[in-house]
C-alpha cells in the first residue's frame, strides 16, 4: 500500500546545513546582527594582518591626533594607534581566553563565561524542572537569592575578592549568568516534561541523565541558545563596565572598557580615544541582539 | 416539544424560503514566502433561511478558510482572490472594513470550538452577554440583562439568574458552548456559523448541545452554517451537506443523500473507513483510502482526488471537473459519476492484501494481566490554609479487570473518569495507592523506575497525540532504533536493519529512517510510535486513544495497522478510546468506566445490547453515527461528571442517572451483578429489569 509515502530524496549533509542558515537570511535584523558580529571576529581574530602598528607601541610624537592616513582612527594620549588597539581589544572578549599568563585557549572570555554558565545553568535547571521535588525547590530558591543582587554589584564583589584576572571575570560571569539560565531551562523542562515522548522514555525506564540531557534539554535548544546570545552581549558590556571602573582585565594589553577609561580623562582634547572603544562594545553588543531577535522571530513565526 | 414550538415549524414549511448566504466560485489564497498558496477554490454553495447546511472535510482541507472568508477574518495573509459571497443580496466581497465590521457584528454570529476562548475570563457572564446588546443595539442595560435572561432560558440553561452572575470558569464546558450559542443569538442573527463547536465536548454534552443547536435552528429560523471533520455529527444537525477535499467541494446534497447514496469516489471512501456503531472486526473490515491529501501548494493539475481514485483514468489527469448537477439538487465534482455508481466498487488488491484477519485468542486462558481492587489517588492541595486534612482525588476506586493474553480490552468513558489514570498506573506512570497488579504472574505496583528491565520491555505504550509523541530532535530511526538497544532486542549491529524492517511493517518504506517528525503527517507520526512501542516485542501494548486525533481515512489505516500487528505478534492489547463505534469494532472485551469505578464489563457484544447499565445506555444514545437511516433512542444526561476529589455517595452515577430508583442509590455503593460470568453490571436495578431494556440503536427497517 502507498499509504502516505512521499517521494521525498534525502537531502544531502550540506544541504540541510544551508536549510538551517536559511533562516538567518530571512529576517534582515538577523542578517544585520550577523554582519556587525562577524566584522568583530574577524577583525579581533586577523587583527595582525588588518593592522599597521602594533597596539602597545607610543609614538611620543603623534599623540591625541584625529583620524589620518597614518592613523586611521586617529591615536590616544600615549599616542598610541586607536583601530590597532580597538582590533587586539576585541579579541580577549572574543577570541583568546588566558587562561594564566603563558597559556590560552581560543574563545573569548565572554564565550567561555556564558559557555560555562550555560553549563552549569542547564544542569541545575534541568534537575529542579525534570525532577522537581523539594531539590529542585531549595537550588532555585538559592538561586532566586543570587539574582536578587544586581548583576554589577556581583561581578563588583566577585573580582574586587578574587582580584582582576581574565580567568576571574569569566568565574563572575559563570556566578552571574548561571541563575537565569537555570531560571530559564527550569521553565522549559517543566513545560517539555509533559509531552508524550518524555512519557514515552519513563516507560523505556531511561536513566535520568539520559532523560534530562537527551530527551528534555535538545528540545528547550532554541529559547537556550537565542539567550545565550544575549547573554554574551552583557557579558562583553559587563566586561567594558569592570575595565572602565579598574577591574577589568590587566594592563598593558588594549581591552575596550579600560581604553574608556583611560581616554575619558582626555575627552576634551581627545574625543576619539573614548569613542572608537565606545562604538565597537555598543555595536558588538546591538550587534548580537539584533541576531538574537532576528533568530527568535524568525523561530516563532515557524511553529 | 411544546405546542408552540410546532405550530412555529408547521409556518416554517409553508414560508417560501429565500437564500440568506450565496457563495459563488470563491477562492481564497493565503500569501506565504513561497508564493501564493491557493487554500480553497471555486467553492460554491447557498444556504436559505431556517436551513442547517453542513460543511464536511479532513483537515486542511478549508472548511474553516470559507468561513473565515464569509466573515472577513482571514488574517493579514489570506485574501479572497475571486467570487462573490452574497450575503442577504448584498455582495461582500471588497466591502471596506468598518461595514463589513457592522455586518458581522449585527446579522452573522460565528461560535467557535473552543468556548473558553470565546468568552472573557475576568467578566462575568451576564455583563459580557449584555455588552452585545448595549455596543449593538444601543439597549439600556436594565434591558439588555433582561433580553439576556431571557436568552439564557431558551437556551435550556439551568439556573439561569445564577449564572449571569457567574465567570465562564465557574460553569461546565457544556454549558460554556450554551452561553457563547446564546450570545451569537442575541442579534437574531440572520447566519450563524458554527465551527466545531461540540468536538471538544465530551459525547453526552454533545449531544445535547446538539438536540439545542437542531431546536433552534427550528425555532429562531437562523440559516446555520456547521462546520465538522465529524460525519456521524453532520448526519445530526444537518440537512444538507458539502463535502470538501483539498480546498474544493467536490459533492453537495442533502444528508440523505450524501451518506446513503454518495456518488463522488472521496465521499464514497471516507464512508467505507468509518466504522458504524456495531461493526466489528470479525464480520467487516475498514478501507482506508490510500495516499494522502495534498498540500494546497502542489496540487495535481487534474482532479484533486485523482491521485488516490480507484477509478483514475488518463482524463481525470488532465481536466479538472466541474462541480455538476447529476440529479435535481444533488452536485458532484467528477467526470464519471454515473459510471462511477454503476461500476460498484472492488476493494483494490493492493488493499485487500493489507487487511489483516483478526487475531483469535483462547477465552479460556489464564490472564496476562490481572488488577484488583486498584485504587490511584492523586493528593490535592487542600484549600484552607492551616488545615492538616489532605484531600484526594480518586482517580482510580477499586477497579478490577483482567486481560486475557492475546486479545484487546477497550475502555471507554468520558473525559476524567479514570481510564487515563488506570493504564498509567498499570504501566507504572503512577503510583497506585492500592490494590494488587499482577503480569505475567509479577508484581508490577511498583513504579516503573523499580521494575525490572525484563518486565518493563514486555509492558509498552502508543499514545494519544502524534505531535508529541515523538521527540523532534532525534530522527524516526534513532528513536525506533532507542527501544531495540534499550532492549538488546537485537545485536547491536543488527539495529538498523531490525529498524528498517519495522518501518516496512508499518507501511512507511525505509526512506523514513533519516526522517524528523516534523517532516511526518499525523499518520505517519503514530506508525512510528507505534513501531517504537512494538519495536521490543512486548506482550501487552497500552493504546491509549491512538487514532482519536486522525482525520478518519488515517484513523482506518491505524487501526487496520494495530490488528495486523496483534494477528502477527499475538499481542495483547489494552485500547483506550472515546468514540464507541470504533471501540465496539476493535475490541474484544469493553470496560465501561464512570467516575473512577467500572460501571460494566463484558464482551463488546454484550455491552452494546441490552441488558445495559443505564451509564453504557446514555452512552450508545449520544454516539452520533453517520448514517441517517438509524434509529437511535434519546436519553440525554444532565451535566458533567462530579469532581472525583469528592464523589457522590453510593453509586458514584446516581447524580445523573435518567433511571434512579430511589434512596438506595444514594446510600448504597451498588452490587456487582453477573449476567454471565465475563458479563458484569454493577447497578441497584434487578437483572430482569434490565433484561427488559431496548436496543438503543436499531437500523431502521
Amino acid at each position: 500500500m502507498m499509504t502516505e509515502m512521499g517521494a521525498l530524496t534525502q537531502p544531502s549533509r550540506w544541504q540541510k546545513i544551508w536549510d538551517s542558515l536559511s533562516i538567518l537570511w530571512q529576517s534582515k535584523v538577523a542578517v544585520a546582527g550577523l554582519i556587525l558580529v562577524l566584522f568583530w571576529t574577524l577583525t579581533a581574530i586577523f587583527a595582525p594582518v588588518v593592522t599597521q602598528h602594533e597596539p602597545n607601541v607610543e609614538d611620543a610624537q603623534a599623540r591625541n591626533e584625529g583620524p589620518s592616513a597614518g592613523h586611521w582612527l586617529g591615536t590616544d594620549h600615549k599616542g598610541r594607534d586607536l583601530w590597532s588597539r580597538v582590533a587586539y581589544g576585541g579579541r580577549i572578549v572574543l577570541v583568546k581566553w588566558p587562561v594564566t599568563e603563558s597559556f590560552w585557549i581560543p574563545g573569548g572570555v565572554a564565550i567561555w563565561g556564558v559557555l560555562i554558565a550555560l553549563a552549569v545553568g542547564c544542569t541545575l535547571g534541568l534537575l529542579s524542572g525534570y525532577y522537581g521535588g523539594w531539590v529542585g525547590e531549595v537550588v532555585m530558591r538559592i538561586l532566586d537569592a543570587m539574582m536578587a543582587f544586581p548583576t554589577i554589584l556581583l561581578y563588583l564583589i566577585i573580582i574586587a575578592a578574587m582580584g582582576a584576572s581574565a580567568t576571574n571575570v569569566v568565574i563572575a560571569i559563570t556566578i552571574a549568568g548561571s541563575p537565569g539560565i537555570a531560571r530559564l531551562v527550569r521553565g522549559l523542562a517543566l513545560d517539555i516534561r509533559t509531552r508524550d515522548y518524555i512519557a514515552a522514555a519513563e516507560t523505556r525506564g531511561e536513566p535520568g541523565l539520559w532523560m534530562m540531557f537527551l530527551e528534555v534539554l535538545p528540545n528547550a535548544r532554541g529559547p537556550i541558545i537565542i539567550d545565550a546570545m544575549l547573554r554574551v552581549g552583557y557579558a562583553i558590556f559587563s566586561i567594558g563596565t569592570l575595565g572602565f571602573l579598574g577591574l577589568g582585565l590587566p594592563p598593558p594589553n588594549p581591552d575596550w572598557g579600560s581604553m574608556v577609561q583611560a581616554g575619558h580623562h582626555h575627552i576634551f582634547t581627545n574625543p576619539w580615544g573614548v569613542v572608537w572603544p565606545t562604538v565597537a562594545i555598543s555595536s558588538l553588543v546591538v550587534g548580537l541582539s539584533l541576531l538574537a531577535d532576528g533568530l527568535r522571530e524568525e523561530s516563532l513565526r515557524y511553529q | 416539544m411544546s405546542t408552540e414550538l410546532e405550530w412555529i415549524t408547521e409556518v416554517d414549511d409553508h414560508r417560501i424560503k429565500t437564500p440568506v448566504l450565496q457563495v459563488e466560485d470563491v477562492a481564497i489564497s493565503y500569501e506565504t514566502r513561497k508564493g501564493d498558496v491557493p487554500a480553497v477554490r471555486d467553492v460554491s454553495f447557498d444556504i436559505l433561511r431556517g436551513e442547517a447546511h453542513s460543511i464536511v472535510g479532513e483537515s486542511g482541507c478549508g472548511k474553516s478558510t470559507v468561513a473565515f472568508g464569509i466573515v472577513n477574518f482571514l488574517g493579514r495573509n489570506g485574501r479572497i482572490v475571486n467570487g462573490r459571497i452574497l450575503f442577504q443580496g448584498q455582495d461582500l466581497v471588497g466591502r471596506p472594513q468598518e461595514e463589513l465590521r457592522r455586518i458581522r457584528g449585527d446579522r452573522i454570529a460565528m461560535v467557535y470550538q473552543d468556548p473558553m476562548q470565546a468568552l472573557n475570563p475576568s467578566m462575568r457572564l451576564g455583563d459580557q452577554m449584555s455588552e452585545v446588546l448595549i455596543v449593538h443595539r444601543g439597549m439600556e442595560k436594565k434591558a439588555a440583562e433582561e433580553k439576556c435572561l431571557e436568552m439564557l432560558n431558551r437556551v435550556y440553561m439551568p439556573d439561569a439568574a445564577n449564572v449571569m452572575r457567574r465567570y465562564p470558569h465557574q460553569i461546565s464546558g457544556g454549558q460554556q458552548q450554551r452561553v457563547v450559542i446564546a450570545m451569537a443569538l442575541l442579534n437574531d442573527p440572520a447566519l450563524l456559523i458554527m465551527d466545531e463547536p461540540t468536538t471538544a465536548l465530551d459525547v453526552t454534552v454533545e449531544a445535547v448541545v446538539l438536540d439545542l443547536i437542531a431546536e433552534l435552528q427550528r425555532v429562531f429560523d437562523t440559516a446555520i452554517m456547521y462546520i465538522s471533520h465529524n460525519l456521524g455529527v453532520v448526519a445530526r444537525v444537518s440537512t444538507k451537506v458539502g463535502v470538501m477535499y483539498a480546498g474544493e467541494i467536490v459533492e453537495r446534497a442533502t444528508v440523505k443523500d450524501v451518506y446513503l447514496r454518495p456518488y463522488h469516489p472521496y465521499t464514497q471512501g471516507l464512508m467505507r473507513c468509518v466504522p458504524r456503531l456495531g461493526m466489528d472486526k470479525r464480520s467487516s473490515f475498514l478501507y482506508p483510502i490510500p495516499g494522502r491529501v495534498p498540500s494546497p501548494a502542489n496540487l495535481p493539475p487534474g482532479c484533486v482526488f485523482e491521485p488516490r481514485c480507484d477509478y483514475s483514468r488518463e482524463e481525470c489527469r488532465l481536466k479538472r471537473p466541474a462541480l455538476r448537477a447529476i440529479e435535481p439538487r444533488h452536485w458532484v465534482r467528477c467526470h464519471f459519476a454515473e459510471e462511477v455508481a454503476q461500476m460498484g466498487w472492488e476493494p483494490p488488491e493492493e488493499v485487500l492484501a493489507d487487511l489483516a484477519t483478526p487475531a483469535e485468542f483462547d477465552r479460556t486462558a489464564e490472564p496476562i494481566l490481572k488488577v484488583s481492587r486498584a485504587k490511584t489517588y492523586y493528593e490535592a492541595p487542600s484549600k484552607k490554609l492551616l488545615s492538616r486534612e489532605k484531600l484526594y482525588v480518586k482517580a482510580v476506586d477499586d477497579v478490577s479487570i483482567e486481560v486475557i493474553k492475546g486479545e484487546t480490552l477497550g475502555i471507554v468513558g468520558e473525559s476524567g473518569c479514570g481510564k487515563s489514570t488506570l493504564v498509567k498506573t498499570v504501566i507504572g506512570m503512577e503510583k497506585p495507592t492500592a490494590g494488587e497488579f499482577e503480569f505475567m504472574g509479577v508484581d508490577i505496583s511498583t513504579p516503573v523506575s523499580k521494575r525490572d528491565l525484563s518486565i518493563i520491555r514486555e509492558l509498552q505504550m502508543v499514545f494519544q497525540n502524534p505531535d508529541s509523541t515523538l521527540n523532534p530532535s532525534f530522527t524516526v530511526g534513532m528513536q525506533i532504533g532507542r527501544a531495540l538497544r534499550r532492549f538488546k532486542t537485537v545485536p547491536k549491529d543488527h539495529v538498523r536493519a531490525e529498524v528498517m524492517r519495522l518501518l516496512n511493517m508499518m507501511k512507511l518504506g525505509e526512506l523514513y529512517y533519516d526522517r524528523l517528525p516534523r517532516q511526518l503527517s499525523g499518520g505517519e507520526k503514530q506508525r512510528v510510535g507505534i513501531a517504537r512501542a512494538i519495536a521490543a516485542r512486548p506482550e501487552l501494548v497500552l493504546c491509549d486513544e491512538p487514532v482519536s486525533a486522525l482525520d478518519v481515512s488515517v484513523q482506518a489505516a491505524v487501526l487496520n495497522l494495530l490488528m495486523e500487528i496483534q494477528a502477527e505478534l499475538g499481542t495483547t492489547m489494552i485500547f483506550i478510546a472515546h468514540d464507541l463505534s470504533v471501540v465496539r469494532f476493535f475490541c474484544d472485551h469493553i470496560a465501561v468506566m464512570y467516575l473512577g469505578q467500572i460501571a460494566e464489563i463484558g464482551l463488546a457484544e454484550a455491552i452494546y445490547s441490552p441488558p445495559y447499565h443505564p451509564y453504557t445506555e446514555a452512552l450508545l444514545s449520544a454516539v452520533p453515527i453517520p448514517d441517517p437511516s438509524v434509529e437511535q433512542k434519546s436519553i440525554r444526561l444532565s451535566g458533567n461528571v462530579p469532581s472525583a476529589l469528592n464523589p457522590p455517595s453510593g453509586c458514584r452515577f446516581h447524580t445523573r442517572c435518567p433511571r434512579k430508583l430511589g434512596d438506595v442509590c444514594e446510600t448504597a455503593a451498588p452490587p456487582c451483578q453477573h449476567m454471565t460470568d465475563e458479563h458484569r453490571i454493577h447497578c441497584h436495578i434487578p437483572l430482569e429489569e434490565l433484561r427488559e431494556m431496548e436496543m438503543v440503536v436499531s437500523i431502521a427497517g
